[in-house]
């Protein structure tokens, strides 16, 4: 699949090191795609790298990427200044299995979603699908958002909407500034007391592993199902089409298989693998 | 209808179903307070004699840094409770421990729970067990802040 080339329209600093660029296709319209799949995007001249999408799927938009300035395409992305052109080929993977909003006078399962860091990008699309489109349709929806500090927070309007719009809203961050008078701690501590009704509930996590590993074992404490549980895995995406292996985890080719995988079955055991 | 100091003390996580009289036992020393925004519940350095269980509210652990003012270290809400120190000698608290906004806890005396626990073994082992499994959590969890894991990495 050739890259096609999308101009930037808009550009905003989220944190000190974490952009995020909205884009249009500069012939033809907006590809269609699921939240949380990813793209591979292209800084010319420079190389590509894996994104996911953080625009909602259901809002029909332009395409927006998050992207953490952490090497030289993501420095370049981060770079890129609003008419300039980059190039997406995609979307590629398994997005984020929510369950649709229940029949009218029925009651639906509650949605769980937890973020770290800019792991809040793969999810935007799904909560902002659930909670701006109306895609919720009369479910709770829960979202703890962990950052290391207040400054590293993204999608603060975002957070703000969706709690003004009956999301139960908690952020925490690692480590407190003078000013901050919201939680201070890890994000699962924020799953102890929420309030949801595991049963019939789904939840969505992203973040570094290691957080995701140990979310996924508080919602399980909590009485989520093993399959109930959605995490987003990252590997070293190249191709996109799983022809060329970088990804692997297990049996799963994460470009192809993910990179939403369910925590029951196989994953719960491959988080834990050494690598050798 | 007037709650009871033992209802609120058994629907309280870190105590609920307590075997046998022992909600009643551990009632007997508890009270339900009410705090201020701002107030502190408890400071650096003196003696450690309460068990706070938080109802509503936030509560900020803090220690005060020369320059800095109270640096907030962790947050802790209703379901959880604030202060390990009263079950160690020297029974003095190692923080502060500051109300964010009105802040309802039940305070459980902690000389009077310590006198309880020695001369019922059971309800000893009962709380410890369970004080025990909170600060293994406290303990993980700082243990993962201490990681950094929402720090940079290598990366394309």
């Amino acid at each position: 699949m050739a890259p096609v080339l999308h101009r930037i329209v808009e550009r905003r600093q989220e944190t000190t090191d974490v952009t995020t660029l909205t884009m249009v296709p500069v012939e033809g319209s907006t590809l269609g795609f699921c939240n949380g799949q990813f793209n591979m995007v292209t800084a010319l001249g420079v190389g590509e790298v894996a994104v996911s999408i953080s625009s909602a799927a259901g809002a029909g938009g332009p395409l927006v990427h998050t992207v953490r300035d952490v090497g030289a395409v993501t420095h370049a992305l981060c770079e890129t200044r609003v008419g300039a052109v980059v190039g997406v080929r995609g979307p590629y993977g398994r997005g984020w299995a929510v369950p649709d909003a229940p029949a009218p006078g029925a009651v639906g399962g509650d949605v769980v979603v937890v973020a770290g860091g800019i792991g809040l990008a793969p999810l935007r699309g799904a909560v902002s699908d659930l909670v701006d489109g109306g895609g919720a349709g009369g479910r709770r929806v829960f979202l703890a958002v962990g950052a290391r500090e207040p400054s590293q927070l993204v999608f603060g309007q975002d957070l703000a909407r969706w709690s003004a719009a009956g999301a139960d809203v908690a952020v925490t961050v690692d480590v407190a500034r003078a000013g901050w008078t919201g939680h201070v701690g890890l994000v699962t501590a924020l799953l102890d007391h929420a309030g949801f009704a595991p049963a019939g509930a789904v939840a969505l996590v992203c973040g570094p592993e290691i957080m995701m590993r140990f979310s996924a074992r508080s919602l399980l404490d909590a009485g989520f199902a093993p399959e109930s549980i959605q995490v987003s895995l990252e590997r070293n995406m190249q191709c996109g089409g799983a022809w060329c292996g970088h990804c692997q985890l297990g049996p799963f080719l994460l470009c192809r298989d993910g990179p939403v995988l369910p925590y029951g079955g196989r994953v719960a055991g491959l988080l834990l693998e050494r690598e050798r | 209808m007037t709650t009871s100091i033992a209802d609120l003390v058994s629907s309280h996580p870190l105590l609920a179903g307590l075997p046998g009289d022992a909600t009643t036992t551990v009632a007997g020393c508890a009270r339900n307070v009410a705090v201020e925004a701002g107030e502190l519940l408890l400071a650096e350095n003196d003696p450690a004699d309460t068990l706070y269980l938080v109802r509503r509210g936030q509560v900020a652990i803090e220690v005060h840094a020369p320059g800095h003012g109270p640096v907030l270290i962790e947050t802790v809400g209703p379901g959880e409770a604030v202060g390990w120190s009263w079950l160690f000698p020297p029974y003095r608290w190692h923080f502060d421990a500051r109300a964010l906004e009105p802040v309802g806890v039940v305070a459980v005396d902690a000389v009077c729970l310590r006198a309880k626990a020695e001369a019922d073994p059971r309800l000893g082992y009962e709380l410890m067990q369970r004080v025990a499994g909170v600060l293994l959590d406290r303990l993980q969890m700082t243990r993962l802040r201490l990681l950094d894991l929402y720090g940079g990495g290598g990366g394309a």
